[in-house]
Parts: structure tokens; sequence; C-alpha cells
């Protein structure tokens, strides 16, 4: 079961990589940065079997701070999109990067 | 005394200053609700952050006086911490001071600027007290949430509004990596405590193990983010830019120095014996840096983006001080980051000043013959670059932040000499731009009908006399920081007690 679910979280990890480079929407981006974390989650849930409770304890930790994370992220993108009155990262580039 | 930290009132003890900063902030934040949003009511909020600040640095004071040691357990009480902490307070205070009078000028009233600086500076001393794996991924994302919203505070500015969104996905991004790499290292290892990491790894002779490679990976990866080392620097140019500039000089100095910190710590601590394993890849990470660092940043005409370079640089000379990995790097290490966090701070200070309501005025040429209208700004910002560049004498205390890193390079047993070579290179190219700013400054005339500076407010003149006096001071007694520095550095209470053993 081990192995199964840490190849099952590389891979979300994975996809959520792909995705936050490839993806040109902001909210997309900001989705597939919470999958990396869930991706994540997985593996701590399945090591805690092993480990005992650490790994469930450090969910509960992620999972809170990612519904902070999530607070200040959609703020900023409401900012932004005042602004421009798109959340498209293309049309964003004020700045030269 | 030495803190048990299963007993919870000692371990309260052991965190009494983050305690004192965290009670302080949760307060100023409540009674920031319930006043009337003006330019009176933030400069209130901005002296009590101040006294708050103040009397934190008290409390980390009275600790490195009692001073404290620790058994094993989640966090450290040693005298790195206590310096770290101190760096970070010192950024803080500069911080509040500065943007109480940039609230004025940009006609930002909100008085939460300054709350969000305590809460920040609450997630870097955690990071600089943490010594499990939990702790150090709560301190960065404590700091990091509040610096996300402090990056985007001005609410006008469109430019204020992209740099918060870069710097929130990517540092999201970053922390995901993060994660991960925590999560592998507790895999192969079974705990998140750096000093019970760095037992089993000896015990069960893990250094080759994949899953542990793939962890500090990951972990490289994620820290590389977050000091802004090439080629995961994309993010800083932008937002510094972007970013309020009393803000962007809190990121660029005390935001690195916490990001730095807690990866020195976890590498010493947690992994000193795969040494064989990351310097391969710091040594890289740290060459690249230098490199590409130092010949972009001579492209640069805005004066914050060539700061942002400026500050990309450092992490790679720093880096050098990580793939040290001894002693000597981590004194040095210490010491860097006190010159480079009082030079940066500086140069920032001069940027908030010269810029005109709606953050105009940031190009190399608004500073052309700065020394002909305002010779003290002309000064204070020459000090900082000279200091940044490492020139000897005139740059004060960064002459010899440079001289011990190399000193420390070439002590490693790691053969760190051809990137001794490539730091002294690249730091003769760094004059390149360093220079010419203060070419720039007293050597043109000051062109026909350039924006005048406004008048100077009291606490930012402060703020600028200190960092000067403190960078020259420094600079005549270096002897004095570089025996405390290297005195403190992180040692996992396992290795502590060996080397008591030894003696």
């Amino acid at each position: 079961m081990l192995a199964e679910s840490l190849a099952l979280s590389a891979a979300l990890f994975a996809i959520g990589v792909v995705g936050v480079l490839t993806r040109r929407n902001a909210m997309i981006v900001f989705m597939c940065v919470e999958l990396m974390l869930n991706a994540v989650n997985l593996s701590f849930v399945a090591l805690s079997r092993l480990y005992g409770a650490t790994g469930q304890v450090f969910v509960i930790f992620v999972m809170t701070v990612a519904a902070a994370e999530a607070a200040v992220g959609l703020a900023i993108v409401i900012a932004i999109f005042r602004h421009k009155q798109t959340v498209d990262l293309q049309n964003i580039n004020l700045l030269r990067g | 005394m030495t803190f048990d930290l299963t007993i919870p009132s000692q371990l309260l003890a052991a965190l009494t200053p983050d305690l004192i900063l965290m009670a302080g902030a949760t307060l100023l934040m409540v009674l920031t609700a319930l006043r009337p949003e003006g330019s009176a009511s933030q400069r209130g909020i901005g002296k009590l952050a101040l006294v708050v600040l103040v009397a934190t640095a008290v409390a980390v004071v009275a600790m490195i006086m009692a001073g404290n040691n620790v058994g094993p357990g989640v966090i450290a009480v040693d005298r790195f911490r206590w310096t770290a902490d101190l760096i970070f307070i010192g950024a803080a205070i500069g911080t509040v001071l500065l943007s109480m009078e940039y609230g004025d000028k940009e006609h930002i009233p909100q008085a939460e600027v300054h709350v969000l600086v305590l809460f920040a500076t609450a997630g870097m001393m955690t990071l600089a007290a943490a010594r499990d794996l939990m702790i150090v991924f709560l301190g960065i994302e404590i700091m990091s949430i509040a610096v996300y919203v402090l990056a985007g505070l001005n609410r006008r500015s469109a430019k204020a509004a992209e740099g918060a969104l870069k710097y929130f996905l990517l540092g999201a991004f970053a922390t995901g990596f993060l994660l991960y790499g925590i999560a592998l290292t507790y895999g192969a290892t079974g705990s998140t405590n750096l000093s019970v990491i760095g037992k089993v790894i000896v015990d069960h002779q893990l250094q080759s193990q994949s899953m542990l490679l793939i962890g500090v990976g990951l972990l490289l990866v994620g820290f590389g983010f977050k000091v802004a080392a090439v080629p995961f620097h994309m993010w800083a140019p932008d937002v510094y830019e972007g970013a309020p500039t009393p803000t962007t000089a809190f990121m660029a100095s005390a935001v690195k120095a916490a990001a730095f910190a807690v990866f020195l710590r976890i590498w010493l601590e947690a992994f000193p014996q795969m040494d064989r394993a990351w310097i391969l890849p710091v040594w890289w990470l740290a060459a690249i840096t230098m490199l590409v660092g130092n010949v972009v940043a001579l492209a640069q005409r805005n004066i914050k983006r060539l700061l942002a370079y400026s500050s990309v640089v450092h992490s790679g000379y720093l880096l050098v001080a990580v793939a040290a990995g001894t002693r000597l790097g981590s004194a040095a290490f210490l010491f860097y980051l006190v010159a480079y966090t009082i030079a940066t701070f500086g140069a920032f200070a001069v940027v908030t000043t010269i810029g005109t309501a709606g953050e105009r005025n940031q190009d190399l040429s608004d500073y052309e013959g700065l020394w002909s209208v305002r010779p003290g700004l002309a000064i204070a910002m020459g000090v900082c670059m000279l200091a940044l560049m490492g020139f000897p004498l005139f740059g004060g205390v960064g002459f010899f932040a440079k001289w011990y890193l190399l000193q420390a390079a070439l002590g490693s047993p790691h053969n760190l000499l051809p990137l001794s070579v490539i730091l002294v290179l690249t730091s003769v190219i760094a004059a390149g731009y360093y220079l010419n700013v203060v070419r720039v400054m007293f050597m043109k005339p000051r062109p026909e009908g350039a924006a005048e500076i406004g008048p100077i407010g009291p606490l930012t003149q402060g703020v600028l006399a200190v960092t000067v006096a403190l960078i020259i001071g420094l600079g005549l007694f270096p002897s004095q920081l570089a025996t405390w520095t290297r005195g403190s550095t992180p040692m996992a209470p396992n290795q502590t007690a060996a080397q008591a053993t030894n003696k």
C-alpha cells in the first residue's frame, strides 16, 4: 500500500508542477499549487502508517496554513482583477520578469 | 540554565521573546481594527509596534545574558538564534520607522502595515529557533503570508498588485517543493526533528538512500526560491520593484536573512554527514548565482531592480559560506548576514527618500548630481554601495564580511578554491554597477528640471544615520563582531555534547 500511495502522491505532485509551469490563468495556477500541497499531504498520511502520528499532525498544519494562504492569495487575485479586469498572467506584464 | 523542553513551563520560558512579540502583534491587530483609518492612527500603531519590538529585543538580550542552554527538542536556544533574532528585530524597527513616514507620503493610511511587519518578524524568529521541520514549515508560512500582504498593501498601485501576485504564486510554489522535501526526508528517516534526522542518517548509513537524496534536493530547490538564488530568482526583481519601498527593504534584508538562517541550521544540524551529496549542487548554485546575478545587474537602470539583482548576488556569496560547511563558514555566514542586512536596508532607505509620491524617481538618472543637492543622502547611499561591494575602509563592515567569507571558503575541507576565485572575480564585476551609482551621484551635474526631492522626515534621517554609523563603526572594530559570530554557530544538541566530552 505504502509504495502505491507514494507513487500516486508523486504523480499528483508532478501534475501540479506541470500545471503551474504551463497554465496562464492565475486561478488555475493557484489550484495547481493546492494540488501540490495535497499531494504532499497524501505522502504524509501514507508515511504515518509507518512512523506514527507525526505525519498526520503535519497534515493538519499543512491544511490550516493552506487555508490561510488561500485567503491571502484570493485577495491578491481580486486586487489585480480590479486593476486589469483579467487574471490571465499573459496580460499581467507591467514588470519585466 | 538548561531548558528541558518536555516541561511545558520551561518550553514557554525558552520562547519568551517570541511570545512577547506574538502577543503584542495580536493585541495591536485588534487595536487596529477598533480605530478609524487615518494618518494619526497609523502613526500611533507604528509607535506601539516599536514598543513591542524593543520589548522583544530586550527579552532577547536578557536571554543572551542568562547564557541559557537547551536539551534535545524542537526549539534551539543558542547564540545563533539570538543573533539572528536581533538582525530581524533591527530590520523590523527600521521598516516600521520608514513605513510611518512613507505611509503619509504615499497616502497609505492602513495601520496594518506595522502589525504585518510584527507578524512577519514573529515568523522569522520562529524560523531562527526551529529545530524541527514542522516548526520550519510553520515559521516560513507565518513569515511569507504576512509579507505577501505587505507586498500588495498599496491597493492603488497596479505594479504592487502584480508584484504581490507573482510573489504569492512563486512563494506558494516554492513552499510545495519545500514541503515535499520535508515529507521525503520524514519518509526516509522517520522523524522531522533535525538532530534525530542527523543521528538516524549516521546510524543507518542513509547517505546515498534515494528517497533522502530526492528529499534533500527538493529542500534545496525550495530554499533556492526563498533566497532567490539563480535559477530560481526570476520573481525577485519584479517583486522588489512592485512592492512599497520600505517593504522591499524588509524583504531584501530580514526575509532573506531568515530564510538563510534556517537553511544553514538545517544543513549543519540535520545533514552534516551528507556533505558529499549536497556540496556539488550548492557549489553550482553559488557559482551560477554570482555570475548571472552580477552580469544582469550591470544592465539595470532602475535602482530598485539593481538592488534586487544585488540581493540575488549576495545570495550567491552567502551560499559560498553554506558550502564551506564548517564552524568558520557559519561564523563568516553570520558576519556577512549582519553586514549585508545593514547595507541593503540603508540603500533601500535612501531609495524610499528619493522616490516622490507614486514611487516615481527610481531611475539611475534621478540620482545624477545628488551630491550637489542632498550631500547627506549621497554620502549615505555611497557608503551603502561601497559596503555592498566590499570596498576597503569606506565600505566599512562590508570589506571584512567578504574577507572572512574568503577565509572560510579557503579553509574549508571541500575544495572551494575555484568558488573563491569566482567570488573575487565577480566582486570586480560588481564594482561596475555599485561604483556607477557612486559616480552618477558625485560626478555628474544635477540635470535641469530634475524632480525636487521632498523634505526628509526625522525618522528616515534617524534610520539612515544609524545604518551609516553601524557600517562604519563595525568596519572600524570588526573583531568584536567576528569573535561574537565565531561563538554563535548552530550545533545539534548531541554534537555539542560530543564536543564537550572531547574537551
